[in-house]
């Protein structure tokens, strides 16, 4: 009897949500892309393939684009679309390809024959900036703690992270340590291949610190397993006020892992203005604020000339960094 | 452990969850039912549906419902035509198709579903006692300790080589450990051995080279092999009169209270499941059985029946004490399954009990109402399944290949994958010519890449390998690992002077 009302009650909350849906679709009734086609670098289920999705989703839905399709093309950790964007450039005025600081990091290090100026430049969408955690019992309290056990025992003082010695990770806190005055080649970085182990060799105390994304240092935070030493963004990030940032540490430092969106080269002003503006309407619907929320992201948006900035910017700063870590 | 069951018991009992175990059972019954699949092709062929399910509880219970389903179904297959569908019911056989011959078919299927079940339960139970215990040490592993584990999952190997094919199985894992190396390791930011081919930059796919060492190959071999493709005979034999009297029931309890327990700890072994358990079961219960009773051993005797059949399921799940406490595969079909764990971003080993208790507990939880499952599904309904072995091998054929390459392709959708495929495949396909065991390869594969991981890092926090003595867990470990190598093969001299040999490994 229960369950038969639950039923009934769920199914007249559906009905209600698609009436409403059906009208705010009806009543912004501007579209502005008539379709959208996604490539995504990566196979299905990755952060990649889930940016290009809720973006979609998030796009249809409030009518401002007709219709979305998705391609996963795997391959050469991205590079295999990145070439293929090229390549096929004539008949991809239709696509947008996601992609993330990995464009940047990979196409200094030469993995990826192009990078992110042969391509058609749209918009940086949202972002995730970096932080340093250790383990919740831990004795280190601050940065400061930190820079001091490093000076005590670099060698002991590892720091771990989840990606490639010269990957994001790495470079974050070798980016850290460096504004703080330190050695940046230094700095004992250990390489995990996933998130989770890397969080299992800081409770076991294999490693003292770890280097991690920012969403995924309040996750673990909030569950009570790590504290946040510090985050690289310039002010408190409301998701985690709690946590400080390096800079009022007296590191003067920032970074952010962006995702946004690239087309094909060549792209005819009036399309590419017309995915920037589709992309700038976005933010203020209640479609988008609902698949954000759901991912945790936050947005950073950079447009056109803005992202070519942000770009060449982060570019700079990683490939000096990069330099001096050897790793160029 | 309270807690544990109670999430087990939440998890496994969802809808879906369910339906995982019903559908492994019935898939695994079904193929293990013929001739010539095994339970390893039957799961490489499974993985990609399990890693697109994405839930990795889901997915390891649907995969452990196919492995006990099929070494469940395979009995069928023993007792009916004397054509055991896995290796693992081979010793059914032996006195399961002389009983079907005299008329005693359906006693003799009864027989093997009610020790199968008495197994695979009192399997359960050692499982869900024992896997904790090695648990309780997990915040003890550091790199250095995870490094010595590979090493002992690797010269596990030795131990696979039952018939003394030792430089063959060992040949096999290096050949495993160098595919390992292609692609960018979590270690170098540059591609190695990619050949400048963009789509070998992450490395081959563990789903692909599953799939081209154990489904691509079986069908190869279907094709290659005409004598294995005909109709198969049976489904015709009458089936009739499934019951047995208490003085037989009475007769086989023992038997299955002891074969759960041995066959249990062979499977815990590494490189020994449930093909030298369900062996040894049948050789140990024939040697302590009443001179009588020994007579008949061979002849249709219901003791030698249940003893095979008990144990072959009890180390079936035995096998997933080192694959989920250790994260070391005992056997091939246990390294797929460790391959799909690490495919859906799970990584069994010691933490799996703290990061992941849902997984662990589900998965025994789902254990139990598998064999429930299976007992109902085996005992009433085992006339009208049986039928299904009357249908040509033939019709197999383009099954086997479809799913294969489907598999590969979707997830990736680079149409690459299907070229590495079938090259890999056809490799197979002739190293098994050759009589090459191919789950060492496999193995070693996804042993490598966290082999050489864990010791660069190790390396690294040391600076040097002084590790190896600065940690006497390590050490312990290490020397497990060369007595593994070294006293099998000095078994396995001693056994071939006396002609004696097993099967191949499951």
């Amino acid at each position: 009897m229960t369950t038969f009302t639950m039923g009934r009650r769920a199914l007249m909350a559906a009905a209600a949500a698609t009436l409403c849906l059906a009208t705010s679709a009806l009543a912004d009734g501007h579209q502005v892309v008539e379709k959208i086609h996604f490539l995504i670098p990566g196979g299905a289920g990755g952060g990649w393939d889930g940016t290009a999705r809720g973006t979609g989703e998030a796009l249809t839905k409030s009518g401002i684009v007709g219709s979305a399709s998705y391609e996963n093309m795997s391959g050469g950790g991205g590079g295999k679309a990145i070439g293929y964007m090229i390549e096929n450039a004539d008949s991809l005025g239709d696509t947008l390809m996601v992609n993330s600081t990995p464009i940047v990091i990979r196409s200094l290090t030469g993995v990826f024959p192009h990078n992110f100026r042969d391509l058609t430049l749209v918009s940086g969408t949202i972002g995730d900036y970096a932080a340093l955690v250790v383990a919740k019992d831990s004795p280190i309290q601050s940065m400061d703690d930190l820079i001091a056990a490093f000076d005590a025992d670099p060698s002991g003082t590892a720091i771990g992270g989840g990606s490639v010695p010269g990957g994001m990770d790495h470079l974050v806190a070798a980016m850290v340590m460096e504004a703080a005055g330190k050695d940046a080649l230094a700095v004992k970085y250990i390489p995990y291949d996933a998130g989770g182990k890397a969080m299992a060799a800081l409770l076991s105390g294999e490693i003292k610190a770890l280097s991690t994304g920012f969403s995924e240092a309040v996750a673990l935070a909030d569950a009570g397993e790590v504290r946040i030493l510090g985050v690289t963004a310039d002010e408190r990030v409301d998701a985690y006020a709690d946590a400080p940032t390096m800079k009022e540490q007296g590191i003067d430092t920032n970074f952010v892992n962006w995702r946004g969106f690239f087309a094909a080269p060549g792209l005819p002003a009036e399309t590419l203005a017309a995915y920037q503006a589709a992309i700038a309407k976005m933010y203020d619907t209640p479609e988008w604020e609902e698949v954000r929320a759901r991912n945790g992201w936050v947005n950073i948006h950079n447009s056109g000339s803005d992202f070519q900035t942000f770009l060449e910017n982060q570019e700079q700063a990683i490939g000096d960094l990069m330099k001096k870590l050897g790793f160029l | 452990m309270l807690e544990g069951l109670l999430i087990g018991l939440s998890t496994a009992f969802s809808v879906t969850n369910l339906a995982m175990v019903i559908g492994g059972c019935l898939i695994g019954t079904f193929i293990g039912m013929l001739p010539g699949l095994g339970p390893m092709s039957i799961i490489a062929i499974m993985i990609p549906v399990a890693i697109t399910i994405g839930d990795p509880s889901a997915a390891l219970i649907l995969l452990a419902g196919v492995y006990y389903g099929a070494i469940f179904g395979g009995s069928t297959s023993s007792i009916l035509l004397n054509a055991p569908g896995v290796a693992g019911t081979v010793a059914t056989s032996f006195d399961g198709y002389p009983m079907a011959r005299a008329g005693k078919a359906g006693k003799a299927l009864t027989v093997a579903a009610i020790a199968s079940f008495a197994g695979g339960t009192l399997g359960a139970v050692l499982l869900m006692v024992f896997a904790p215990m090695l648990s309780s040490v997990a915040l003890l592993f550091h790199s250095a300790e995870y490094f010595a584990l590979m090493v002992v999952g690797l010269s596990a190997i030795a131990a696979f080589a039952g018939t003394g094919n030792v430089a063959k199985a060992v040949l096999m894992t290096l050949l495993g450990l160098i595919l390992a190396t292609v692609g960018e390791g979590a270690l170098f930011n540059m591609p190695r051995f990619t050949m400048g081919i963009m789509d070998l930059q992450s490395g081959l796919s563990f789903i692909t080279l599953a799939m081209a060492m154990f489904a691509l190959p079986e069908a190869l071999f279907l094709v290659l092999n005409p004598a294995r493709s005909v109709q198969g005979s049976g489904g015709g034999s009458k089936i009739d009169n499934l019951r047995i009297s208490g003085a037989e029931m009475r007769s086989i309890a023992p038997v299955i209270g002891r074969q759960s327990v041995q066959g249990f700890f062979i499977g815990v072994l590494p490189g020994a499941g449930a093909t030298i358990a369900s062996f040894l079961g049948y050789a140990v219960e024939r040697n302590i059985a009443t001179k009588d009773e020994q007579a008949e051993f061979g002849k249709g005797s219901i003791k030698g029946l249940a003893a095979p059949e008990t144990a072959n399921n009890a180390a079936c799940t035995g096998s997933f004490v080192p694959l989920l406490t250790l994260g070391i595969p005992g056997s091939g079909t246990t390294a797929i399954l460790l391959g799909a764990l690490i495919a859906l971003n799970v990584t069994p080993g010691p933490r799996l009990m703290v990061d992941n208790p849902q997984i662990f507990w589900a998965v025994i939880i789902s254990m139990y109402i598998g064999n429930l499952i299976l007992l109902i599904l085996n005992l009433p309904l085992i006339p009208y399944i049986a039928r299904i072995l009357a249908v040509p091998r033939t019709y197999l054929i383009p099954f086997i290949l479809f799913f294969t390459l489907m598999g590969s392709y979707i997830g990736q959708n680079n149409a690459t994958e299907l070229l590495i495929l079938v090259g890999l495949g056809v490799c197979a396909t002739v190293l098994r010519f050759a009589d090459y065991p191919l789950a060492p390869l496999l193995i070693g594969f996804i042993l490598g890449s966290m082999l050489e991981d864990n010791f660069a890092r190790s390396m690294q926090l040391y600076d040097g390998i002084g590790f190896i003595f600065e940690r006497p867990m390590t050490l312990g470990l290490l020397v497990i690992a060369v007595l593994l190598v070294l006293v099998p093969s000095y078994r396995a001299r001693r056994a071939r002077a006396r002609q004696a040999g097993v099967a191949d490994g499951d």
